[in-house]
């Protein structure tokens, strides 16, 4: 195969084709800068000291979201004691959020955890899905649109809390299914979300997240000795919308712990950050290396030429 | 699958012209010279298409059931494990072995190494098709796969790792089309087409390379969406991308390796004496790059370790797990690849191909499912979505034999070029 191409033909091949790429991907690392939350973000304090485990909050989120009615009722306790694969229940396509018991050795009663969507400050499902079907109102929540969703979940890989869940038993009306904050029938007017309102022992409280600081640090202060000086989720993976407080160590009532105290796009932007450099680097050194590697042949055809002059 | 030389000698076809001087008709080409008889005759010989059959018949209608009952009627996802084989297997063990088109397309076009000519046109459809059936794996997963364009024409989300591999995949995609179809135009008889490609030749490599370097680098920053769920051994967060990257290196050269190896030896009346007598040569040429390869990816491996501070994690059973992997996976092949070049032991080589090639899909499995999560439980794959796997596989394993027996991938056409 013999193939001769001219420096202007390789140099106008290379650049053509970098370009194009260059061109498409030029806004890759918009997303690359932190971001801290709205300011006047609502949120929600969970204090578990306050939680007796009577699933009200269960019951209200199933009326308001329109799901399933559950095949045992909410006022059947024996559900604290489902395990499944090892773990205690979690959210899935039917309940968007669940409550769990965890019995604590030193304490005579045990301690309730209720999970739903934390509404991350800068959210990982939403910096990782990549058709934007993710968004962070200035209200506070996570919300998302089942139109443009394709379906690839990475959104669940991405969630440190397992939080998003996928409606695997649809062929043709999959969709991610997760607490929205109430956003469409009551965030937005600046209501509580519902399991708030029912809640009757005032274990959560809404309100702005800056003020539930506040109140989080005041509770903690105020009783010693009653809290772990700790609101999970004011550091937790760059700051959550729904905060807790609890009276034993977090791990022991079912937190991770060793969630990143940053973004989990932060881990990500060592790899955003070399994309603009290979695709400005790589072409001018692959060019630099063709050049090389075919220099004696060139040199030898320069040399045939001059003889072929000469003769 | 002698026949073709003795009864035949104008078969298998090398050149537009027949023995008397007429043109082979395209539908001819397609039947490869036999009649529908002879072609039915020589298909029901081979139990390689038996077996073909066999999962064929079990798998379709898995695959229906799939596309009507949908993912949780045949596999095992779940909101824990969002992922399973489909993308374990078919999407982050795939595109690691179809590296090989832009690495042998750099080695060939940039570098100027004709002597690994003669399967340049192997290992760039090997990468073609491999990334091809990659997207067909991504399809079978998705929860809509009839969204398939929405990153690119509908809804963007630009800062998403995965918008890059989308993007990625789909250009390289074809960029690869491009530079396989001279081959097609040749078989077909079309020059004018075939040179407008050569123009562009260089071009195409260089996008290869930076489209390739990226996206099997995204493929690994994928998991650096989940520090807190992958094991940290698995897992590392600043050099994920390279891990990925420099491990298809060895995976797609392996890959032509273990292709050339089983076309030559099952379907030698293709090759012509170029591909046959250099394949060796190129054999050993490519496990050269391979050790490389594997020496950089150990060390770059070991240095992750030692950047994250994780030695004390090698002590427990994840870590023998891991030491496991990088012994029987990465380390053992690299010898064996290095006695084979020091010694010619050509067979040693490809022995250890396989080996390499089996062991980046064990990583990946690693990675994606079984370190994934490793606090809580392992999800063990249903049959049917081992069985669909496994029939999605076929369909590559026959388009690629479809291809190579036609187009002048593993032989030079005769005719005009």
């Amino acid at each position: 195969m013999k193939k001769i191409v001219s420096r202007r033909n390789f140099i106008k091949g290379g650049l053509a084709g970098t370009a194009t790429v260059a061109v498409m991907k030029s806004k890759e690392t918009q997303a690359a800068h932190s971001f801290e939350g709205y300011p006047d973000g609502m949120g929600v304090l969970v204090d578990l000291t306050r939680c007796v485990g009577c699933r009200s909050c269960e019951a209200a989120c199933n009326k308001e979201q329109g799901l399933p009615t559950p095949a045992k009722p909410f006022d059947d306790y024996s559900v604290f004691q489902e395990i499944k694969h090892g773990e205690k229940r979690r959210t899935d396509e039917t309940a968007y959020t669940v409550v769990n018991q965890y019995d604590i050795p030193e304490l005579d009663h045990p301690l309730f955890r209720k999970i739903q969507c934390n509404h991350c400050q800068e959210p990982a499902c939403l910096t990782s899905c990549f058709v934007n079907a993710y968004t962070k109102t200035p209200e506070g929540a996570v919300i998302y649109n089942s139109k443009v969703c394709v379906g690839c979940r990475t959104c669940m890989i991405a969630c440190p809390f397992y939080i998003p869940t996928f409606k695997y038993s649809s062929a043709f009306n999959p969709r991610i299914m997760k607490c929205i904050f109430c956003y469409d029938t009551r965030l937005k007017d600046g209501k509580p979300p519902a399991c708030v309102e029912a809640c009757p022992q005032e274990a959560l409280t809404f309100g702005k997240r800056n003020d539930l600081i506040t109140m989080g640090r005041q509770r903690i202060r105020e009783t010693p000795g009653k809290y772990v000086e700790h609101i999970y989720g004011e550091k937790e993976v760059g700051g959550t919308a729904w905060m807790y407080l609890s009276s034993v160590p977090f791990d022991q009532v079912g937190f991770d712990t060793h969630v990143p105290q940053e973004p989990i796009l932060n881990s990500v932007k060592d790899f955003l950050a070399i994309v603009p450099m290979v695709l400005t680097i790589w072409p001018g050194l692959f060019a630099g290396f063709h050049l090389l590697a075919t220099r004696k042949e060139k040199i030898k055809e320069q040399e045939m030429e001059k003889k072929e002059e000469k003769a | 699958m002698k026949f073709f030389s003795k009864e035949r000698p104008e078969i298998p076809i090398v050149n537009h012209l027949k023995a008397d001087g007429t043109e082979w008709t395209i539908k001819e080409k397609l039947w490869l010279g036999l009649s529908l008889g002879e072609y039915k005759k020589q298909f029901l010989r081979n139990p390689v298409n038996w077996l073909m059959i066999a999962i064929f018949a079990v798998g379709i209608p898995l695959l229906l059931q799939r596309y009507i009952y949908g993912l949780g009627a045949v596999t095992h996802a779940s909101n824990d494990y969002p992922w399973g084989l489909f993308l374990g297997f078919g999407l982050f063990g795939m595109v690691p072995l179809s590296a090989s088109g832009f690495m042998l397309g750099t080695t060939v076009e940039l570098f100027g190494r004709k002597d690994f000519h003669p399967i340049e046109r192997l290992a760039l459809l090997n990468g073609l098709l491999g990334y091809f059936f990659a997207v067909l794996f991504l399809e079978v997963d998705l929860g809509m796969p009839w969204r398939l364009p929405y990153p690119m024409f509908v809804s963007l989300g630009p800062a998403a790792v995965l918008f890059l591999v989308a993007w990625h995949v789909a250009t390289y995609l074809s960029v690869q089309i491009a530079e396989v179809l001279p081959a097609f135009f040749e078989w077909i008889g079309w020059l004018k087409g075939k040179r407008v490609i050569r123009k562009m030749v260089l071009g195409l490599t260089i996008a290869g390379i930076i489209l390739s370097t990226l996206h099997q680098g995204a493929l690994g920053a994928l998991f650096t969406y989940a520090p807190s769920k992958v094991h940290p051994l698995w897992l590392s967060v600043n050099f994920q991308w390279i891990h990925f990257f420099c491990s298809s290196i060895f995976a797609g050269l392996s890959m032509v390796i273990i292709s050339s190896t089983l076309i030559r030896n099952f379907m030698a009346w293709r090759c012509d004496d170029e591909f046959k007598d250099n394949l060796d040569y190129i054999t050993i040429g490519l496990a050269k790059g391979c050790s490389y390869a594997m020496i950089t990816y150990l060390i770059i491996k070991i240095v992750a370790i030692a950047h994250d501070q994780e030695w004390s994690y090698l002590l427990t059973g994840w870590g023998s797990y891991y030491m496991l992997e990088l012994g029987v996976a990465v380390v053992l092949p690299m010898f064996m690849f290095a006695i084979g070049i020091r010694h010619r032991y050509v067979g040693l080589i490809r022995f250890a191909a396989l080996i390499a090639a089996l062991g980046i899909i064990w990583n990946r499995l690693n990675t994606s499912m079984i370190c994934y999560n490793w606090q809580m439980y392992q999800e063990i794959p249903h049959w049917k979505e081992v069985w669909i796997t496994i029939t999605v596989y076929s369909l590559y394993f026959l388009t690629y034999r479809f291809i190579v027996y036609r187009l002048p991938i593993v032989y030079g056409w005769k005719g005009e070029k």
